[in-house]
């Protein structure tokens, strides 16, 4: 039985039966990006371990096909079978071993870094000063007590708790969040539109503006905008309640909605001005928004250029240059961020993903992947394992050349000489 | 003459391509060549009006002549003299090309299929066909984006006629006072930034005195107006020297090279003697003659001679290693693999080497002359690609591993097609084609998991990721897994010769579909545009692989080269030879 499993765990069949599932998996889970997007291609097709088929109607999730960690695991583990089993330690094996150390890395690192890594933005206004990044796929509903003058205090909740409705006790606050509508994707909506429920608030700006469902998009490439109707009570006594949408915090959708709807909401009005209210003496804000991971310094943005060449709309280059304040590291100073020219800072790489309409501001993606070494180190070790296969070929060939007698002067056919291996059949 | 005949033919093919560089002639006593090569601003850079007038005759007619009744086809050049200073003889002129017979009827053609209208022709109908495209656009922009690839051919073709009655005006309105103007023709006014060429309407414009180029262009119209060359060519040859004295030489002599560059044709000449290669090297396979292999062998390097002769000098016009879009992708892969046919011939002589070579450097330059009816091929490089180590590493390799993938898949295919057809496939000549099978799909292995790795580095240097699935990634990535399956299928014993060139063959449609195919999802951050004509032709050369295929399947009692029969068929008695 032993014997069986690892017959088969070494087996070369193995290897090839795994090399073309991945092949089919590659092929596939190119063509899907069409429909379903990159980012769901990338958690549903190789981020796991297998793929579901969920036929219409029903909440059945049937495994259909391998996925990218099955596939790859069963490749590291025939890898390292085979290797332990057939390969003996000798001069002559040290590149391949090397070149399959090297793929293991690879495979591995890979599977790390899709566990580990963190892929955020930063977005930064002329002259803005910035100390956060956003996850632009997650949200957070967050209470932010103000009161004190030189920093905030933030309290947040991931969206998925809303979904759940309730009410919400929230840690170290003397405040109770009573959630009493949720749409994970909503569209503004005026008091006289028709059709469907509608959330309108007592407090805020959701007083005017209104929101109602929206189909959730099928992309998830494509945002959805969720919105809730949070009443917020201090003990027993209720402060009123607000409306909160990433329709009034996410970029470029309040932008959006400004243009859209700010002349009708009267002078003055920014659909992104926070909500806020005082309970005891401390003033809290309240919104829906991308969740923010905070940094140890900050970053302001000090001119953001985009050029493109004359006559044309062809972009040239994009360019920001940032000023870096780091007291805890002692770091100040300027940095030029371009295309192919990222900052990277503690752990982190800043790369230059987009910008505001209009040149007025820089969106920096921020990413995180505590492997990156991974593929450094493998591609080593298969460079190494490469060259030393070559010149082992090459040695063996120049060998058997200087034994064989010279070719013959003139043939019509091929040249003989070099072929000495019997026909393989 | 024997063994003079592969020199001299060598030597008459050189002498075509070396008769390029003359200086050509005065047309009608016209400096042709001293005005063509004037400087303008289109696309971003600086290039000869040579240039602008074949891209644009290409894009409008598809063709590179403009042809008149009795009397001598107009070149590109001549037609956009005559475009810019004698437009209403332009109008006269046959070259808007109008395929679908429905367009054809609703300009009141009696007799359909005339297929080269002029503008005059088409007059009546700008209106009309003016409307229908606008409907169109603005039912498409109400649909999204990706409504545009859903186009009927007849919409498709109105669409072409439209944008290319468009570009004609802008060119006829592009040398006199118009803000319709499609070049910038005047040079930037002492001060001002080296790009900052305006049209001639800019110019008037933005400065109170007006710019000495205005009044050079002006002369050259009137003067080819009223028919006086030798005036025509003063007032060319003084705007030059002019240009020479206010610090725009470095301008004139790269329009001046490029010019040049578009005189010599080196892909086009290298196109037709890969062909003249290709069919020695058939000869070769019938007669066994080897003068023909060696005349076909010595065309096969003057071409390669040539091809590179274009590849280098466009790397030096556009101060860029070889790749750096669609085009130029490939004519690197058409030189990358006509250089492996190359040494192929040289170790294994008996014209594969030669026959592959040829048929892939023809196949590609026309592949690439197709893909220049779309525009400039010189292009600027948006800011993402502007890096001139990852596109001399990462884009060479991967584009040589492409090569190389397309080198062994024909190799297969010839291996099939000779093997089933003819009797030509002795055992020594099968031994062969499976070692350099073998042999090139190593080479790929190696280029494309190199390149693959090279632009991991690059996505991870630029915006800290190794990987992230990208389709163009992803095409990659298959062609490495497949060399991966290939080489365990076949040390592992579970692939013998057959199956080997069967694999081979697949690599072909695996390497397309990385290098077209996904342009095509019209996804990722490599995606430059969605082809619909290239789509087709995708389809065309994979269902043709695909049958090439099934015919290798065929069980090889039926093949007609007597290898494999007794190689497969250990039991039949062998036939005299």
């Amino acid at each position: 039985m032993i014997d069986r499993v690892a017959n088969f765990l070494t087996s070369l069949k193995l290897t090839v039966v795994c090399l073309a599932l991945a092949l089919i998996l590659v092929f596939v889970g190119t063509l899907a990006q069409v429909h379903l997007g990159l980012y769901r291609v990338q958690s549903e097709f190789f981020r796991s371990f297998f793929i579901y088929w969920s036929p219409t109607g029903s909440h059945w999730k049937i495994p259909v096909f391998p996925g990218g960690w099955l596939i790859g695991l069963a490749l590291v583990m025939n890898l390292i079978a085979a290797h332990i089993k057939r390969f003996k330690f000798t001069r002559k094996k040290i590149g391949l071993i090397a070149i399959h150390l090297g793929l293991i890395i690879l495979l591995l690192g890979q599977f790390l870094t899709e566990i580990s890594q963190s892929e955020t933005q930063m977005r930064i206004s002329a002259g803005q000063t910035i100390n956060y990044s956003e996850d632009n796929r997650h949200n957070e509903l967050a209470i932010i007590d103000t009161t004190e003058t030189n920093h905030d205090h933030v309290v947040a909740i991931p969206e998925s708790w809303l979904a759940k409705g309730g009410d919400l006790q929230l840690p170290g606050l003397p405040l109770t969040l009573r959630v009493k509508k949720y749409y994970f994707n909503a569209i503004p909506a005026g008091p006289m539109s028709g059709g469907g429920e509608k959330i309108k608030a007592q407090q805020g700006l959701g007083r005017s503006l209104l929101f109602t469902a929206a189909p959730p998009k099928a992309r998830m490439d494509d945002d959805n905008s969720p919105a809730a109707l949070i009443e917020v009570l201090s003990g027993q006594q209720s402060l009123g309640d607000w409306t909160v949408s990433t329709w009034l915090t996410k970029y470029p959708f309040f932008e959006m909605l400004q243009q859209q709807i700010g002349g009708i909401m009267g002078p003055g009005v920014k659909v992104n001005a926070p909500q806020s209210f005082t309970v005891g003496g401390r003033t809290y804000q309240i919104a829906l928004r991308p969740i923010r991971s905070y940094k140890p310094y900050n970053l302001s943005l000090q001119q953001f250029k985009h050029d493109s060449y004359a006559g044309t709309d062809i972009p040239k280059n994009f360019s920001s240059r940032i000023h870096l304040n780091d007291p805890s590291h002692g770091e100040n100073r300027d940095v030029l961020i371009y295309m192919n020219n990222p900052l990277r800072y503690r752990g982190e790489t800043f790369y230059q993903a987009s910008f505001e309409e209009g040149d007025r501001g820089t969106i920096l993606q921020v990413v995180r992947n505590p492997v990156s070494v991974a593929p450094y180190l493998a591609c080593t070790l298969v460079s190494i394992g490469l060259l030393a296969q070559f010149m082992t070929h090459l040695f063996s060939f120049a060998k058997r050349r200087s034994k064989q007698p010279a070719p013959l002067p003139t043939s019509n056919h091929v040249n003989e000489s070099t072929v000495s291996t019997p026909l393989s059949v | 003459m024997k063994k003079w005949f592969p020199w001299i033919l060598t030597g008459l093919f050189a002498a075509w391509f070396l008769s390029g560089m003359q200086e050509p002639k005065p047309v009608q006593d016209y400096d042709l060549a001293g005005w063509s090569r004037l400087p303008v601003l289109l696309n971003g850079r600086i290039q000869p009006l040579d240039s602008v007038a074949r891209n644009c005759l290409l894009s409008i007619s598809g063709k590179s002549l403009v042809r008149v009744k009795g009397s001598n086809s107009l070149s590109a050049a001549e037609w956009l003299l005559e475009t810019t200073t004698r437009p209403q003889l332009a109008d006269t002129r046959k070259f808007f090309r109008v395929q679908h017979p429905d367009l054809e009827g609703l300009l009141g053609t009696e007799k359909a299929s005339l297929e080269y209208y002029s503008f005059n022709d088409v007059t009546n109908q700008l209106e009309s066909i003016e409307n229908q495209a606008r409907t169109l656009m603005d039912s498409e922009q109400a649909k999204g984006s990706d409504a545009e690839k859903l186009r009927t051919p007849f919409q498709k073709d109105l669409m072409h006629l439209y944008e290319s009655l468009v570009l004609y005006t802008r060119l006829k309105d592009s040398l006199i006072a118009d803000d319709n103007a499609y070049f910038r023709a005047i040079p930037p006014a002492p001060g001002q930034p080296a790009d900052a060429w305006l049209t001639i309407f800019d110019s008037n414009k933005s400065s109170a005195e007006a710019q000495p180029a205005i009044a050079f262009y002006a002369d050259m119209a009137a003067a080819n107006q009223n028919r006086q060359p030798v005036d025509f060519n003063r007032a060319a040859a003084s705007y030059r020297i002019w240009l020479q004295n206010n610090n725009l030489a470095p301008q004139l002599a790269h329009s001046s090279r490029e010019y040049f560059f578009n005189q010599i044709e080196p892909f086009y000449k290298s196109m037709v003697i890969y062909v003249a290669a290709a069919i020695f090297g058939c000869i070769y396979w019938i007669n066994f003659s080897e003068t023909m292999r060696r005349s076909g062998f010595k065309l096969l390097v003057l071409a390669f001679i040539i091809h590179t002769i274009g590849l280098g000098y466009r790397m030096y016009l556009e101060g860029r290693p070889p790749v750096t879009n669609l085009y130029s992708s490939a004519i690197f892969i058409g030189w990358g693999a006509t250089l492996l046919g190359i040494i192929l011939e040289r170790i294994f002589k008996g014209g594969i080497g030669l026959v592959s070579a040829g048929f892939i450097g023809f196949t590609t330059l026309i592949i690439a002359h197709h893909l220049a009816l779309s525009g400039d091929t010189m292009e600027m490089l948006r800011a993402v690609l502007d890096t001139n180590l990852w596109l001399a590493t990462h884009v060479v390799v991967i584009t040589m591993g492409y090569a190389s993938m397309f080198v062994a898949g024909l190799l297969a295919i010839i291996y099939v097609l000779r093997g089933f057809f003819t009797r030509s496939l002795s055992p020594d000549i099968a031994k062969a084609l499976v070692r350099m099978v073998y042999g090139i799909v190593c080479f790929a292995t190696l280029f494309s998991f190199a390149g693959t790795i090279l632009g991991g580095i690059w996505a991870d240097q630029s915006w800290g990721r190794f990987w992230g699935w990208d389709p163009k990634e992803n095409g990659a990535l298959l062609i490495v897994l497949w060399n991966a399956i290939i080489l365990h299928l076949r040390w592992g014993g579970m692939i013998k010769d057959r199956g080997l060139m069967i694999s081979a063959i697949f690599g072909n449609i695996i390497t397309s579909f990385s290098w077209f195919g996904v342009n095509m999802l019209g996804v990722g951050l490599h995606s430059y545009g969605f082809m619909d004509q290239a789509f087709t032709w995708l389809m065309i050369f994979d269902a043709s692989q695909v049958l090439l295929i099934g015919l290798a399947l065929v069980p090889v009692k039926y093949w007609k080269s007597l290898t494999l029969r007794q190689a497969y068929s250990p039991a039949l008695p062998s036939l005299p030879s």
